[in-house]
């Protein structure tokens, strides 16, 4: 049993593949997202248990520490959402030649970083309200 | 006449034809996520304040706690369909595998459960 190869198989993997990194990054953000779940619930669960519980837990989601995971769950969102919209139109048998994918691949990019930046300026912008 | 039995007879036979049901509810899942995760992220960010009244009065609006419930929901069930798969592809072992699996199972249907609660708490008038 040992002796089996047993996945993830990184020594095989050249790890500068545009399709490695694009598969990598959507299941990395996927996990960042469950993990923001997890932040959403609590936030849900604190409001729920009215305005005192809900200042404390404002204290608590107001920490340094927690706006870079902020960042990251907005930069995690935006790569995510489009990479999944390349996964669907993948679905539907379209988009799978090489240099399809290598476009697709770069558009994903280019509107997740896009994305990023415009929610940032926004969440930025919103009337200064980290949460 | 076959003397084998009916068990003997599917056993080794593969396909229960449900081999697609994982790839396809993660499919279902995330087209239903596209439009609430888009809702959710405008929502929040068009919202004047986020204190207590401001997030209560939001979430009292009937479709406001509908989608919220739907984006939990859903969230929660296409977060599980993806850990899950990455369980699979990374946890050696049978055992540690399928406590693992049974772990991450638990844990997203205790979110679930709370998320919609709350909501439903909050959308109900319980949360003032």
């Amino acid at each position: 049993m040992t002796e089996r190869p047993l996945s993830p198989h990184l020594s095989v993997y050249r790890m500068s593949r545009y399709t490695l990194l694009t598969s990598i990054l959507n299941r990395a953000t996927g996990l960042a997202l469950s993990a923001g779940l997890i932040l959403l619930v609590y936030w849900l669960v604190a409001i729920a248990s009215g305005p005192a519980a809900y200042r404390a837990a404002r204290a608590v989601l107001s920490r340094g520490e927690l706006k870079a995971v902020y960042v990251i769950l907005l930069a995690a969102f935006s790569y995510h959402f489009f990479a999944g919209i390349r996964h669907l139109i993948w679905d539907t048998g379209h988009g799978l030649e090489r240099t399809q994918s290598q476009r697709s691949a770069a558009l994903v990019a280019i509107a997740s970083i896009l994305l990023f930046i415009g929610l940032v300026w926004w969440a930025l912008h919103a009337g200064g309200r980290a949460p | 006449m076959s003397l084998r039995s009916p068990l003997g007879k599917v056993l080794g036979q593969g396909s229960a034809k449900d081999g697609v049901h994982h790839w396809w509810v993660q499919r279902l899942s995330s087209v239903a996520l596209v439009p609430l995760t888009v809702w959710f992220v405008v929502s929040l960010l068009s919202l004047p304040a986020i204190d207590h009244a401001t997030i209560t009065a939001w979430i009292g609006q009937l479709w406001s706690a509908v989608f919220l419930i739907l984006l939990v929901i859903t969230g929660a069930w296409h977060s599980q369909l993806g850990v899950r798969v990455v369980v699979e592809d990374y946890v050696h072992g049978h055992g540690s595998k399928a406590l693992t699996l049974a772990l991450v199972t638990f844990f997203h249907v205790v979110v679930a459960a709370a998320g919609v609660l709350a909501i439903l708490k909050v959308a109900l008038g319980g949360a003032r």
